[in-house]
């Protein structure tokens, strides 16, 4: 700074002074952006951390840990269980989705369409799966199931079925645990979809009927394409739950028989905890989140366009 | 001058006495129980009938202590998961916990584990009628091990002390068995004849033989691991310094064939999801004929309300294969301990823990009253009040003189012993639930190779 004969150091401080920023205005950025950044840096460096720990044999069990470069990759990658994990793991979501997509939204458009005493009462009482913790459910279902005293196997009796293996059988296991995945999650479907076409503007359906247009043609030319917004939305959160799912069949099976149920969640799961294996378990988990992460961003693009078109600002 | 020596001596013995004082609160060895006052304790149980009996007395052991005790308790199939993480986590909590001998392989090398021994020896940690020596030496050895994979256990460090020791025997419902005119299989044809005559004596859903059979090691260590010792077969030999799979052995194939025809042909028709809680149930509920299991997991079903057959269930031992003789018998032992955290903020009061719970007194209450048949100390056994409760089950105790002169762990110490074990139970339940393997030999042989491989950094000597 350039000082002059009558003092301008001094003059130049006491601008200064009259010119500091109040510190909550200095903060004020700062902690607006605090919880974003937080969550992010909450986010970010665990999955910085498994990234580098996948590259180690870093065990719960051992005080040192080697860095092993892509070791526990190629191991994860060339044995046949993790393929066998990944199919199980996509057959698991596309039944499961596939079943509790078509089921909520049937049932939302019969609740939708009767709209009387009946069908406020079932709005509530299908909500209850939703309230029940999927393992409970799935301990409930266990009883159920069960070929002693099981009240399905009971009711499996008048129709001259006895000791159907449920979960014990390779070919029945993943039929009963994407059974009670249906029980517990298709309410959750249905009610996205209810509000989706409760949301729905009246009058084009108005027209529709003026013109003569049938339930059939209203279904396929105005309800599902106004619709489809909420459907990707209700698809997005069932396929990311169905292709992490671990407790309904730890639950059950513990992913038997065999290898019948291990799927990629479960594989990382014994891999980490119950053989205390915390790097080779990793390859399991980040494989399975870069399928989500790749298949959300499609799903998200999917319901951004379908919104802009069911506004009318797409073709 | 006289008074001032007078006066001097008595001062210094009164500074002596007071020092004294607290070192003879409880005896003479320095020993208090209320030593650790204040102090709050952090245990984790598995839901089982010892820890049953324990939680019921914890309120007398805070009172006797002053030591405040939170505990939990979780259920066998995710109990040990929860410990794992809980251990691994080195927070110090739990300070104590449920364990059984196996986990002693993986814990204590990853230094989970506070050695025993010196607690036990120190005569001012421990009362002078604790009585270490009273424990029947099997279930104390096979909590000891010196941490080299593949040597057997009895040696080294003390990792834990027992709540009580299962043996591995067939029980049967008594009344079944006269209904059907059914007798006690002495042998494994016998066996297999019996279980399949049995299938369905009352209709669907009732059977011939429970056993276990979820994905975990649990299904092979009882019923499973007792045949295949008395068969002669071996998990594990040392060749060349490294332990070497035996799974593919004549005697291990045998075994398994058999085992898997026989739950095939009379096993519970949902085999692949039994724990010991459903296989026990389902005989005490009156749906299986017969339990090859714990002998434990029989006694609580037959104890006066604990199930629909209560009073109907008596003991046998392990059948036996075609030539061999009852010396042959080999029960595997499953041992419920205690431990210590090595990472505990509270060692002394997590071993005064240890030992009220292990000591004569509460073990004589929980043999009789606490329906914990399978006492490790010899004095209860001994007792005129055991006798009397537990020898009123129909051959229990005679079926345990029996085994006991083999049992003892008959898996090779190892660390890997969860991944071996859950990856054999895999493959038995592709043997019985599906047609993967065109044979059991083929099964077994490549199961050998997965567990060699499996174990191949392991260094035995």
């Amino acid at each position: 700074m350039k000082q002059d004969q009558t003092g301008g150091t001094a003059v130049a401080a006491s601008a200064n002074e009259y010119n500091v920023v109040p510190f909550k205005t200095r903060v004020l950025p700062y902690l607006i952006v605090a919880p974003a950044l937080i969550i992010t840096i909450g986010i970010l460096i665990p999955f910085a951390m498994a990234i580098y720990y996948s590259m180690t044999s870093y065990s719960f069990r051992m005080p040192t840990y080697k860095f092993t470069n892509v070791k526990n990759w190629v191991s994860a990658l060339t044995k046949g269980g993790f393929w066998k994990a990944l199919w199980v793991t996509v057959r698991y979501a596309f039944f499961s989705v596939l079943i509790e997509m078509l089921l909520g939204m049937g049932v939302a458009l019969i609740l939708n369409t009767l709209n009387n005493k009946f069908s406020r009462i079932m709005k509530v009482c299908l909500i209850f799966p939703l309230m029940i913790a999927p393992i409970t459910a799935t301990i409930v279902w266990q009883l159920m199931l069960n070929n002693s005293v099981g009240v399905v196997e009971h009711l499996l009796n008048l129709f001259g079925v006895y000791n159907f293996p449920w979960a014990a059988g390779t070919k029945t296991a993943l039929l009963t645990v994407v059974l009670i995945d249906t029980w517990v999650n298709t309410s959750f479907c249905m009610l996205l979809v209810l509000a989706g076409l409760q949301s729905l503007p009246k009058s084009p359906f108005e027209s529709a009927k003026i013109d003569g247009g049938s339930t059939w043609f209203n279904f396929v030319n105005l309800t599902l394409p106004m619709l489809k917004p909420s459907l990707y939305i209700a698809l997005l959160f069932r396929l990311m739950a169905a292709l992490q799912e671990y407790s309904i069949i730890f639950g059950m099976t513990k992913g038997g028989p065999g290898d019948t149920l291990m799927n990629l969640s479960l594989t990382a799961y014994q891999t980490a905890f119950q053989y205390q294996k915390f790097g080779p378990s990793l390859p399991y988990i980040l494989v399975l989140w870069v399928i989500i992460n790749y298949l959300a961003k499609f799903i998200v693009g999917k319901q951004r366009a379908a919104q802009r078109q069911a506004a009318g600002l797409e073709e | 001058m006289k008074k001032r020596v007078i006066s001097t001596m008595l001062c210094a013995a009164m500074v002596m006495t007071s020092l004294a004082v607290p070192a003879m609160a409880d005896d003479a060895s320095g020993f208090d129980w209320k030593a650790y006052d204040g102090t709050t304790l952090n245990v984790m149980f598995n839901e089982h009938t010892y820890s049953k009996a324990v939680i019921e007395k914890i309120p007398e052991f805070e009172e006797a202590t002053g030591i405040k005790v939170e505990y939990s308790t979780t259920p066998e199939s995710n109990y040990f998961d929860k410990l794992n993480t809980a251990l691994s986590s080195r927070s110090g909590n739990p300070d104590v916990f449920m364990t059984g001998a196996y986990q002693i392989w993986e814990y204590a090398p990853a230094m989970y584990l506070e050695d025993l021994d010196p607690y036990v020896n120190d005569p001012a940690k421990t009362a002078e009628d604790y009585d270490y020596d009273d424990f029947i030496p099997a279930t104390v050895d096979s909590l000891r091990w010196d941490m080299v994979p593949g040597h057997a256990v009895g040696e080294g460090s003390l990792w834990a002390l027992p709540m009580g020791w299962e043996l591995n025997n067939l029980s049967y419902n008594k009344r079944i068995f006269e209904e059907k005119g059914a007798t006690l299989p002495t042998t494994t044809d016998e066996l297999m004849e019996t279980a399949v005559a049995l299938n369905e004596f009352d209709g669907s859903g009732t059977y011939g033989i429970a056993v276990r059979g979820s994905r975990e090691w649990a299904t092979i260590h009882p019923g499973y691991m007792s045949l295949f010792a008395t068969w002669g077969g071996k998990d594990f030999e040392i060749e060349d310094g490294k332990l070497v799979c035996k799974l593919d052995s004549e005697e291990a194939i045998a075994m398994t064939d058999y085992w898997v025809q026989l739950i095939k042909q009379a096993g519970p028709p949902q085999w692949s999801t039994y724990t010991w809680y459903q296989a026990s149930a389902d005989l005490g509920a009156g749906k299986a004929a017969m339990l090859f299991d714990a002998t434990s997991a029989a006694y609580f079903q037959n104890v006066e309300g604990g199930s629909a057959e209560s009073g109907n269930i008596a003991w046998g031992t392990i059948p036996l294969p075609e030539g061999k003789t009852e010396d042959d018998m080999k029960a595997n032992v499953w041992i419920w301990s205690l431990a210590m955290n090595a990472d505990s903020k509270n060692k002394d009061a997590a071993w005064y823990f240890i030992q009220y719970f292990t000591n004569k007194e509460f073990m004589e209450w929980s043999g009789t009253e606490g329906a914990c048949a399978d006492t490790p100390r010899q004095s209860v056994m001994d007792g005129d009040a055991y006798k009397a409760i537990v020898g009123k089950a129909d051959n229990y105790l005679e079926s345990i003189n029996i085994l006991s002169k083999n049992a003892t762990i008959q898996f090779t110490p190892q660390p890997y012993f969860f991944e071996c074990t859950t990856t054999w139970a895999e493959t038995l339940q592709d043997l019985v639930t599906s047609d993967k393997y065109a044979s059991t030999e083929e099964a077994m042989q490549q199961l050998k190779a997965q567990l060699d491989e499996v174990v191949s950094d392991l260094e035995v000597e």
